[in-house]
């Protein structure tokens, strides 16, 4: 980069490095808020008095989450569901990427799969199809309805592909020449070196599935079985009542009780934000590959 | 080599994931029936009574339908042109900032919300927003009546919007910020030989050289053209703003499911997927032929 040091650069630099870290302490300063309310005094936080620091410091909310036995069902909910749900997305989506890398020459169906499977990413029946065939499989009040109800992950599957395809092909035809079988060479040579990307696909399945409420909320008809995010979106979510009026609004806003909420939406970001470094290494480079090609 | 016999293992490496697909996306597909049918759940697809295209026509004919078509569009297309130019101007800027370290930490924090759920982050901007929320408690201070940010409907599809923005710009910058790096620097120190300033270099060097990849994500955003956000607008919205909140995908949920419409929620659905899946295929026919994109 070409380096300046006129005094109207400079200050150009300055004004630019201002508004930057401005912008980004945007991003931080909601989830610093609800921390902030979660650690305060109930009537501090009611009255609107917490900004970005605790008003009357303590743990009354999260010793309260200790005791509640819904909040803890619905977690280990969502974590069975998060391991489930990484290790079969994954494993499938890898398994069917390998034979989909290879050109129809080796595999002389491979165009017809790779059609059917885009076909199947871009056109969707809809809601209501959908609900009716998870209840005619069975697919309700069961974990493997959260599980399996995203359906296949096209997209991921396309990721890897793309990258099993940009591998070295010596790789290959070493393995071929010392005799190893397809199903070696992919759990030898393949997995081995794609990595990176079975890292982004993996995270980014573990925070689909830790993120996604919908599913909880349709396919499960007891509360007890709802996915974490479900139970917060009860918590949080403004109820659908006809003739709604704006006094009865601000009513509902003032009854909620704000800083065990806050506490609870605090602990369902945690693990959101325990795997975002590891996140971080990998997606810049899985995103780009997958989008971006010139 | 010897193919032959490999097939045979290849086709049974794609058998648990087809069978995933056929029964969950597939499987669906053939459900769109319902959308002809009175659908009654007890009798099922076959045994349901056909009755043509009632469904739509009492569609058409609804005074909801065309508000939420409108809806929809709206504020998808402001989406789409707001995810378009906000990520690349924070890109511009970042990509003017000399200290690696900062710009490093910046670009972190910003790609956070994105990995976010819209149930928790609704949770707190409603929060922040609420009547007695410290948004309103600002504007108090600085003597403005308070607002209802989230149940007032000439705001919504602006708040909606610009939560929006909030959430993903910092993701968004990712593929801009890729083609930066890939404008080569040779280019700028021929443009400072020749006494280009540093707006002039942004603007005959930076710009011309991620102009393709702009170009390609504007017309890849095309098939969102009615893709509002269907988890966004279900965790902010209420009944106050239904008349400018309220979406195909939320309408189609509480149509559908909550007052068992199937039929007519199932037409609307229909509607929207064919419309969907036309625009997608428009804008990567587009796509492929002017910037030689290919998805595999």
């Amino acid at each position: 980069m070409v380096k300046e040091s006129t005094i109207g650069s400079k200050i150009f630099d300055g004004l630019l490095l201002a508004i930057l870290l401005l912008i980004t302490a945007l991003c931080l300063v909601p989830l610093i808020y609800t921390l902030a309310v979660s650690l305060s005094e109930k009537s501090a936080a009611a009255a609107g008095r917490v900004w970005l620091w605790p008003v009357g410091f303590n743990f009354n909310s999260y010793k309260q989450i200790m005791g509640d036995g819904a909040f803890f069902r619905s977690f280990l909910t969502s974590v069975q569901r998060v391991v489930l749900g990484g290790i079969i997305s994954t494993g499938i989506g890898t398994l069917m990427a390998y034979p989909l890398s290879k050109s129809p020459r080796q595999f002389r169906l491979r165009n017809v799969f790779m059609w059917f499977l885009i076909f199947a990413m871009l056109f969707n029946g809809g809601l209501i199809p959908w609900y009716m065939t998870m209840k005619s499989l069975g697919l309700m009040d069961n974990i493997w309805a959260l599980v399996l109800g995203g359906g296949l992950p096209v997209f991921h599957v396309i990721l890897i592909i793309n990258y099993f395809r940009n591998l070295p092909k010596e790789m290959e035809e070493a393995a071929l020449v010392d005799g190893a079988g397809p199903w070696r060479m992919l759990w030898s040579v393949f997995v081995p070196l794609a990595v990176p990307v079975l890292a982004t696909v993996l995270l980014f399945t573990i925070v689909y599935h830790w993120n996604e409420f919908f599913h909880g909320l349709v396919l499960m008809s007891r509360q007890d079985h709802y996915p974490l995010q479900t139970y917060i979106q009860q918590l949080v979510v403004i109820i659908d009542a006809a003739n709604m009026t704006e006094d009865q609004y601000k009513r509902m806003n003032e009854l909620s009780n704000q800083t065990l909420n806050s506490a609870k939406i605090f602990i369902a970001m945690i693990p959101v934000l325990v795997v975002y470094p590891f996140l971080q290494r990998f997606f810049i480079h899985g995103i780009t590959l997958g989008s971006v090609k010139e | 080599m010897n193919n032959r016999s490999f097939s045979k293992h290849y086709y049974l490496m794609l058998l648990p994931g087809m069978v995933w697909l056929i029964l969950i996306s597939i499987v669906p597909m053939f459900g769109i029936v319902i959308a002809f049918q009175d659908f009654n759940p007890g009798a099922g697809f076959f045994r349901s009574a056909w009755i043509g295209l009632e469904n739509f026509d009492y569609m058409f004919a609804l005074s909801d339908i065309r508000s939420i078509f409108f809806n929809t569009v709206f504020i998808a297309v402001m989406k789409m042109a707001a995810h378009l130019v906000v990520p690349l101007v924070f890109a511009l800027m970042l990509n003017e900032l000399r200290l690696a370290l900062i710009k490093r930490w910046i670009q972190t924090i910003v790609y956070l919300p994105h990995f976010l759920s819209w149930v928790i982050l609704a949770g707190i901007l409603l929060d922040i927003f609420s009547f007695s929320g410290p948004v309103n408690g600002l504007l108090k201070a600085l003597g403005f009546e308070p607002v209802l940010f989230f149940a007032n409907s000439t705001l919504f599809p602006f708040m909606v919007v610009a939560s929006d923005v909030w959430k993903e710009f910092g993701f968004n910058t990712i593929i801009y910020l890729a083609a930066l790096t890939g404008i080569s620097p040779v280019l700028y120190e021929a443009a400072a030989i020749d006494g280009a300033s540093r707006f002039r270099r942004l603007w005959h060097v930076t710009l011309p050289g991620i102009t393709t990849t702009i170009v390609l994500l504007a017309v890849l955003s095309l098939g969102n053209v009615l893709n509002a956000g269907f988890d966004q607008i279900f965790n902010l919205y209420n009944p106050l703003v239904y008349s400018t909140g309220d979406i195909i995908d939320t309408w189609v949920y509480r149509e559908g499911l909550l007052n068992l419409q199937y039929g007519l929620a199932t037409a609307v659905g229909l509607l929207k997927s064919v419309v969907s899946f036309i625009l997608i295929i428009i804008s990567y026919a587009l796509a492929s032929r002017f910037a030689n994109y290919r998805i595999f």
